[in-house]
């Protein structure tokens, strides 16, 4: 059984969906959660249209049918799990009557979905941005884990948790280390022994606090505390929330790098621009996917111009610094990683060659990688601390819907699209229908729009002038924007600023919009 | 384990195993055209056909489960005789110039003379408007073809069905055995039959989402690139000159193999390794056609992107 929960990877992620289809026409049952009627959810057993934001509550209750009815993992949880008691008590604040008010989903639907997670032999709960990208990510993901450990279903086979990643490397870029808070392999920059052993490694003192997560670092340029900026591969002039506060902020920096393969909006308020070859076909290297298997990127064309690799122009940085790195290729960077990184160790370039790629951990060279984890939870006596619950209440997206702002935005990707459109917008496609104000038949007559038909937009923000389109798998209420034409549909100049202390991510898909038609 | 024998060695495989399978086992591979190890068999190719004893009929090896017992023959008069016509009546009727070599050497070896049934007939030029029933018998003189004109109809790939055997492999691919877009199907029946979108509207009013994953599996080169096609057509597609290097997407998190085919620092084509189980060979548009924002483009570091946009869309 899949519970399929804020993601179209039908258009997002095609070919991870094409297991999920096999899956299907082998008899398992797809529950779909999303606001919309997707591509994904049309083939659902049963499609769940959740109003935007309200999936804490949804999950809750979803949590009280399965302990009301009995039908909790009792064993698993006193065996591997701790605050089971706390959990209960706060679910039961989420009846079925108050989840429906909150969530839209009526209650019949909401008592299925539990009691067909609960008692499937194994279940999967997959997700995407539907999730993460709220002012409340981290909650949101921690009531989805709630529901994995109340029924079992995770650290067997067939059985988990399974964040899709919208990029190559979004899971070896936090592995790696690219993330404030961690050393490569997940080792705590603040845990005084793991990082001592890393200094010893690398020859070097580390800071021993952790650093600015993304959007703390446009909250630091906003109180004049980051003053510089080193930008590699990334487009915040167009991709961040509230855009143009963003590019207000990156304006106003006294000196800002940017290295990228391209010029990028955020390139051309640059100080200095590096260009750089594109990692998956002018360099060597590896990265790492959603199921965490690591597998190697390699040159197929010769970067054009000036461009040069990523590491060969921080190697040259590091020895501008006086760094001493000297040159090293890909395989010895690698190398290098591996005895830092004691879940990556056994990763030899030509064991990721002999196997298609190993999925961490992967201790030594004689490991196989891990198909999936936590197994640990199920292990006799158990291995390791047991897990908590952590209880999650529901809260409101930030962006309230008012009579003044009646319809929710929410936005996602297109088949043929891909984040801000700089790559995919490259080639032609013959499905790309641009950017669009998407919305349901119901509106569309209230406000007298056709296909095609202008309408503004406007946010808290500010407005936009789109095309409309009519999209039967939208409710009423309910409307959809791309990102991948910020030219022509500059979505992000609407959405808020609203983020999760906890992760960092900006509240993309809720925002409060009103509609007026401006034009044939 | 099951024991059957095979032109009289006895061959042990696990259960479930196909005759295919156990041919192949001991290094005596068959012919096959419509057979792929990632598609479910459809039986329609009939190269793959053995003798097996007891069967008044010659069996398909690809789809034929082995059972206990089983005595085939792999190359006897029957089968030779019958793996000949099958050729003919395709290389007669069908480009292949553009197949595998191994189907010229399957030629070859089964003695096949497709230029016995007369020279080539003119093209009729009404393939995808034929019905059942409304023919003519033929004098024999001539050998009818599939010739036709190739279908050009959108900017990434083309269609020429002049060099289509009706291994079916590509809807298979397009349907429940990957993408499940179901695009396209075999229309009409007999030698009439030819692989369709519906009504036979052109792929951008068609359910088309151009995956491609049709042209990964296509064993003859009716379905191509266009970019492969464009080279051809100038003579300026050159494999031996092509490298082939293997890399991963950068479009989403799922980690999809890709195959590079490069050829003067361009990207010509893109492949997935059907021998890799995140992909087994299939792709999504992107990461197959998505290539074009790293191709030559002029000076990047310097040029607005729009402009760099812009010049990609007309390549």
């Amino acid at each position: 059984m899949i519970l399929l929960w804020g993601s179209n990877a039908r258009a997002a992620h095609p070919i991870f969906f094409h297991h999920v289809l096999r899956g299907i026409h082998n008899g398992a049952r797809m529950y779909c959660i999303d606001p919309r009627r997707s591509e994904s959810a049309r083939w659902a057993d049963v499609w769940l249209g959740i109003d935007v934001g309200s999936d804490i509550a949804l999950a809750n209750a979803m949590g009280k049918v399965i302990i009301d009815r009995g039908l909790h993992n009792d064993q698993f949880i006193r065996h591997a799990t701790t605050g089971f008691d706390d959990y209960v008590q706060m679910v039961n604040d989420y009846p079925l009557g108050r989840a429906t008010e909150i969530t839209g989903i009526p209650g019949g639907a909401i008592e299925e979905m539990a009691i067909a997670y609960a008692t499937a032999e194994t279940a999967q709960i997959c997700w995407t941005l539907g999730i993460t990208e709220h002012h409340n990510a981290t909650d949101n993901v921690l009531a989805l884990i709630n529901l994995a450990l109340l029924t079992g279903h995770v650290g067997r086979y067939g059985s988990g948790l399974c964040p899709l990643r919208g990029q190559n490397n979004v899971q070896g870029g936090g592995d790696m280390g690219a993330i404030p808070n961690k050393l490569p392999g997940f080792q705590d920059v603040e845990n005084d022994e793991l990082r001592a052993r890393v200094e010893g490694i690398w020859g070097r003192s580390i800071p021993p606090k952790r650093g600015w997560h993304l959007t703390q670092m446009f909250e630091a340029m906003e109180a004049g505390m980051l003053r510089g900026l080193y930008v590699i591969g990334e487009n915040p002039a167009e991709s961040e929330a509230d855009v143009n506060h963003a590019r207000k902020l990156l304006d106003h920096l006294d000196f800002m790098v940017v290295q990228d393969i391209f010029m990028t909006r955020t390139a051309e308020r640059a100080d200095v621009v590096l260009p750089s070859a594109a990692d998956w076909c002018e360099s060597e290297g590896t990265v790492t996917s959603s199921e965490r298997r690591v597998q190697r990127v390699r040159k197929a064309l010769d970067p054009p111009g000036e461009a040069r690799t990523d590491l060969d122009i921080v190697s040259h940085m590091a020895e501008a610094m006086g760094g001493g790195w000297g040159r090293p290729s890909a395989e010895e960077a690698w190398d290098e990683l591996r005895r830092v990184s004691p879940m990556h160790a056994g990763m030899a370039y030509r064991r990721l060659d002999a196997l298609g790629g190993i999925q961490w951990p992967c201790w030594n060279e004689d490991h196989p990688g891990e198909k999936f984890i936590h197994h640990r939870l199920w292990a006799d006596p158990l291995v390791g601390d047991p897990v908590p619950f952590i209880p999650t209440e529901w809260v409101t997206p930030v962006d309230r819907l008012t009579q003044d702002y009646p319809y929710r935005l929410t936005t996602g990707r297109h088949l043929d699209g891909f984040n801000t459109g700089v790559q995919s917008g490259g080639f032609d496609s013959p499905i790309r229908i641009g950017g669009t104000l998407d919305l349901s038949s119901e509106d569309a007559v209230r406000l007298g729009v056709n296909d095609g038909d202008v309408v503004r937009v406007s946010s808290r923000r500010a407005s936009i002038d789109v095309p409309a389109r009519v999209d039967e798998g939208l409710r009423e209420g309910l409307v959809f924007m791309t990102l991948h034409y910020p030219e022509t549909a500059d979505v992000n100049q609407l959405t808020i600023e609203a983020w999760d202390p906890k992760s960092g991510t900006a509240e993309f898909k809720a925002t409060a919009v009103r509609l007026e038609k401006v034009g044939a | 384990m099951i024991d059957i024998t095979i032109d009289g060695e006895v061959v042990q495989v696990v259960s479930g195993s196909t005759l295919l399978d156990a041919c192949r086992l001991i290094g005596k591979d068959q012919p096959t055209l419509c057979y792929l190890e990632t598609l479910s068999p459809v039986n329609v190719c009939r190269v793959c056909v053995v003798e097996l004893e007891g069967s008044r009929t010659l069996v398909p090896s690809c789809s034929r489960m082995a059972e206990s017992g089983m005595v085939v023959q792999t190359d006897s008069e029957r089968v030779r005789h019958s793996r000949k016509v099958v050729l003919e009546f395709l290389a007669s009727s069908v480009d292949l110039s553009l197949a595998g070599s191994e189907v010229r050497d399957w030629l070859d070896q089964y003695e096949a003379r497709p230029d016995r049934f007369g020279p080539r007939a003119a093209p009729t030029g009404d393939r995808d408007r034929r019905h059942a029933g409304h023919h003519h018998r033929t004098t024999g003189s001539v050998a009818e073809t599939v010739q036709q004109s190739i279908k050009i109809d959108n900017p990434l790939y083309v269609r020429d069905y002049s060099r289509c055997i009706l291994c079916y492999k590509c809807v298979e691919a397009c349907g429940e055995d990957a993408q499940n877009t179901f695009a396209i199907a075999v229309a009409g029946r007999g030698f009439d039959a030819r692989i369709s979108t519906e009504f036979d509207v052109a792929l951008p009013e068609s359910a088309c989402v151009y995956c491609g994953n049709c042209i990964g599996v296509c064993p003859t080169g009716a379905l191509m690139f266009r970019s492969e096609h464009e080279l051809r057509q100038a003579e300026m597609w050159e494999e031996e000159r092509q490298t082939v290097t293997r890399t991963i997407c950068s479009y989403c998190g799922v980690g999809c193999n890709l195959d590079l085919h490069v050829q003067d620092n361009r990207i010509e084509k893109v492949t997935s390794p059907q021998d890799h189980d995140v992909t087994s060979g299939h792709l999504c548009i992107k990461g197959r056609f998505g290539y074009e924002y790293v191709q030559e483009l002029g000076d990047l570091a310097t040029t607005p992107i729009d402009e760099v946009l812009a010049r990609a869309r007309q390549h």
